[in-house]
This record gives C-alpha cells, sequence and structure tokens, in this order.
C-alpha cells in the first residue's frame, strides 16, 4: 500500500530532463505567509511553488490568459495575458505574442507585444522583447535585446514622503564604469523609482 | 539605388575600396571611455526642452545604461538596433545576376514606424557608417521626419578607417558628457563620411555642429 512520504507533498516535476530553470525564491511580497498555512509553505529549494502556476514549454496557447495567482510561463501564447497583482516569469522556452499586464515581470524568452507593469520589469540578458514598456521600475540585464519604448511611471498613490529621490536609486543600479553591484555575472542597471529588490534576487 | 550607383557613391565617399576591410578585434576588446562635447550639448538640450516628457529615440545597441540614465531624467525611452535589424536577409532582393541587394522599403516596413515629429531627440550613433548603402539616404530622410522641429540628432563619423579603433560599438553614456565604448563583433565599417558628405546628405536639417575628436571621431550635433 502506497503511503505518503514528506517528499510526495512536493510537486512533481513535469518535466526532468528541463535544466534548472529561474524560480522566483519565496520573497515576503511575491508570496505573502498566511499563518494558517505556514505548513504546506514549500521550500525555497523547491523547483516549482505551489503558489506559482506554471506552464511548460510544450504548452500553446491561443486566446486571453487570466489569473489571480503568480504563473510561471515557458510555453507559446498568442492573445492577451492579465495577471493584474501578480508576477509572471516567462522562462527561457516562453514565447509570447501578446499584450502582458502584471505587477511584476520576469522576462527571459521573446515577447512580441506591450507590456503594462505596476510593479517591476526585469529583462534579462537572453531575453528578446519587441514592444512598448510601461512600469514603474525596470532592470535590463546587459544582453538583453529591446525593441520599443520605455514609459516609467511614477506611484500615483504613494505619499511623496516615502519615496526615494531618483538619485539614490540610480547609485543602487549603476557602479563606476558601468559596473554593478549586483551579484550577477552579467551586468545589470536599474532604472527605477525606488530600490526594493528583486523577487528572484534569492536565486 | 542600383549597385552601380553604390559603387559610384562609395567611389565619391573616398571609402577606399569597395569591399570594406575584415574586422581586427577579439571578444574580449575593452570598453573605452571618451568625452564628448556634442554629448554634452545633446544632454543639455534634453534637460531644457519642457514640461511635456521628452521622447528620445535610441538607434543603437540596447544599453541598460543608457535606458536607465534617461528614464531617470523623466524621458520616454525608444530603441531600435536598426544595424542589427539590417543585416536581416529578409531585407534584400535577389539581383538578375544573383547577388542581394538591401531594399530600404522592405525594411521601413516593419522598422522605424513612427509618427512624424514624435521625438525630440536621436542618437544616431556612428549606425551610418554601417549600415548598407542603399538605407544611408532614405534613413536619413526618415529620421529628419520623425524628429520635431528644432530637435537634436547626434551622429558619430569614423575620420579614417582605423582598424581596431573603428569597431562598431555599443555606446554607454555613463555621465552626461561621457561616453563608454564597448566593442561588438560582426559589423564591418562600410565607408568613411567626409565633412562635405555629412553636409550633403543632412542638408535639410537646420544645422550641422561639428566636433573632431583626437580618436578619429567626428561627432556631428544636428538640428532640425
Amino acid at each position: 500500500m502506497w503511503k505518503p512520504r514528506p517528499e510526495d507533498s512536493k510537486p512533481m516535476n513535469m518535466n526532468p530532463t528541463q535544466p534548472a530553470q529561474p524560480v522566483p525564491p519565496p520573497v515576503a511580497a511575491a508570496a505573502p505567509s498566511i499563518p494558517t498555512q505556514q505548513k504546506e509553505t514549500p521550500k525555497a529549494s523547491d523547483p516549482h511553488r505551489a503558489d506559482v502556476g506554471h506552464i511548460g514549454k510544450s504548452v500553446q496557447i491561443k486566446g486571453e490568459l487570466t489569473g489571480s495567482e503568480d504563473l510561471y510561463l515557458d510555453g507559446s501564447i498568442e492573445g492577451t495575458v492579465d495577471l493584474r497583482d501578480h508576477s509572471l516569469i516567462i522562462g527561457p522556452n516562453g514565447k509570447i505574442k501578446a499584450s502582458i499586464s502584471a505587477r511584476d515581470l520576469v522576462v527571459h524568452g521573446r515577447v512580441e507585444g506591450n507590456i503594462t507593469a505596476t510593479g517591476r520589469v526585469e529583462l534579462r540578458k537572453s531575453c528578446t522583447l519587441i514592444g512598448d514598456v510601461s512600469t514603474q521600475r525596470i532592470v535590463i540585464e546587459d544582453g538583453a535585446f529591446f525593441k520599443g519604448a520605455i514609459d516609467i511611471k511614477e506611484k500615483s498613490q504613494q505619499p511623496a514622503e516615502t519615496r526615494k529621490p531618483l538619485a539614490v536609486a540610480a547609485s543602487v543600479g549603476m557602479g563606476p564604469g558601468g559596473s554593478t553591484s549586483s551579484s550577477s555575472s552579467a551586468s545589470s542597471y536599474s532604472a527605477s523609482s525606488d530600490s526594493q529588490g528583486s523577487f528572484l534576487d534569492g536565486k | 539605388m542600383s549597385s552601380s550607383d553604390n559603387n559610384l557613391m562609395r567611389w565619391f565617399r573616398g571609402a577606399g575600396s569597395s569591399q570594406p576591410k575584415p574586422q581586427e578585434g577579439s571578444k574580449s576588446a575593452p570598453r573605452t571611455r571618451r568625452t564628448c562635447i556634442g554629448l554634452g550639448e545633446f544632454m543639455r538640450s534634453l534637460i531644457s526642452s519642457g514640461e511635456n516628457k521628452t521622447c528620445v529615440l535610441d538607434l543603437g545597441p540596447t544599453s541598460p545604461t543608457n535606458i536607465a540614465l534617461l528614464t531617470e531624467m523623466g524621458v520616454r525611452v525608444f530603441n531600435e538596433d536598426i544595424l542589427r535589424e539590417s543585416q536581416d536577409e529578409s531585407y534584400c532582393v535577389k539581383q538578375e545576376d544573383g547577388t542581394l541587394e538591401f531594399d530600404p522599403t522592405k525594411f521601413f516596413a516593419e522598422n522605424l514606424n513612427y509618427s512624424a515629429d514624435q521625438f525630440d531627440a536621436i542618437l544616431f550613433w556612428d549606425v551610418a557608417d554601417y549600415i548598407p548603402e542603399s538605407l544611408v539616404k532614405p534613413l536619413v530622410e526618415r529620421l529628419q521626419a520623425m524628429l520635431k522641429p528644432k530637435g537634436h540628432l547626434l551622429a558619430f563619423f569614423h575620420t579614417k578607417d582605423a582598424g581596431v579603433e573603428s569597431l562598431y560599438s555599443r555606446h554607454h553614456i555613463v555621465q552626461k558628457d561621457t561616453l563608454e565604448l564597448e566593442p561588438l563583433q560582426g559589423f564591418k565599417l562600410q565607408r568613411i563620411f567626409n565633412n562635405r558628405h555629412i553636409e550633403n546628405l543632412f542638408k535639410d536639417f537646420a544645422s550641422r555642429k561639428f566636433f573632431l575628436g583626437r580618436d578619429n571621431i567626428r561627432e556631428v550635433l544636428m538640428v532640425r
């Protein structure tokens, strides 16, 4: 008779041959901890978080994709993607031809379409983005290909006194000689209206 | 423009040989810094351009540094790496002799589709030295149409084919008058413009200001 073991409670890896994928660490902003559900909270080392939806690289979607949870998207989508107050990670195999609306967005793959984010957009070095970006904060790694417009929107609801000056944010992203304070081997720069860490920083 | 016309244009421009010299740089070519008077003036023009959000078009390879610096200034940044796009063979048409000729019409069908008078400023960098011959003139005309009246365009031109020193580079604006040049592989210098050629090419602009650097780079700041 099959008995559940502790490791069986973890989500099954549907694609064991796939290399390690970028998965957001459990940062408070992305995964608010609820005291009653603490036992079920996956460990940081889990390849797939229970509270993050996952669309694998063989999946192709045409139409409208909406959701109310964080999503890791490694497949192909044509249409629209609307996650509103949640995070979206487009994996290295992701091919998106859609307008995207999300809180935070990390792009490793290819996106053709406009992006609207209320939080932060990260364009990783492997990414290709053809479209316009409207966001409050953006991070672009060296090597990312971008064709379009970037519009940085100010936080409209946040009180002015809690905002950090732009000059401070600039000093976080850029070091002398174009170097960076990031721990990543590729240099990245941040244009942001505050200096919050990435929800992928713990990777 | 036919291929014979292109060769004639090359000859007039003093490129020396119709065949560009091969690149000698390596992947590890270091970044270099240069102070740019033209860039300083260009950046000052952005600061004083008024209340509406300034729109700047960067025609070089995507530079996170430029995007960070410009967006922090409150500028709306547009980026199109037109040299990389122009390398796409799908924009070429086969000639009778079997050679491929770049077709600007095809190129503009998919690139630089902006309305007239949209940009306050354009960073052209040294793209004109590397793009296909038949694209040079229509591209300049397109840029002029996209630029607002009194808008600025900053372009660099190599004064001689200086081998490794004339590598195509990604330009990072590290300070308002300082650039960091990151050499990129795979692009050959196609031609050398002299002052007369530049003036002719940008003849419809209201003014042209030349800054000659000691590193074989001529900076030109055009005002529409």
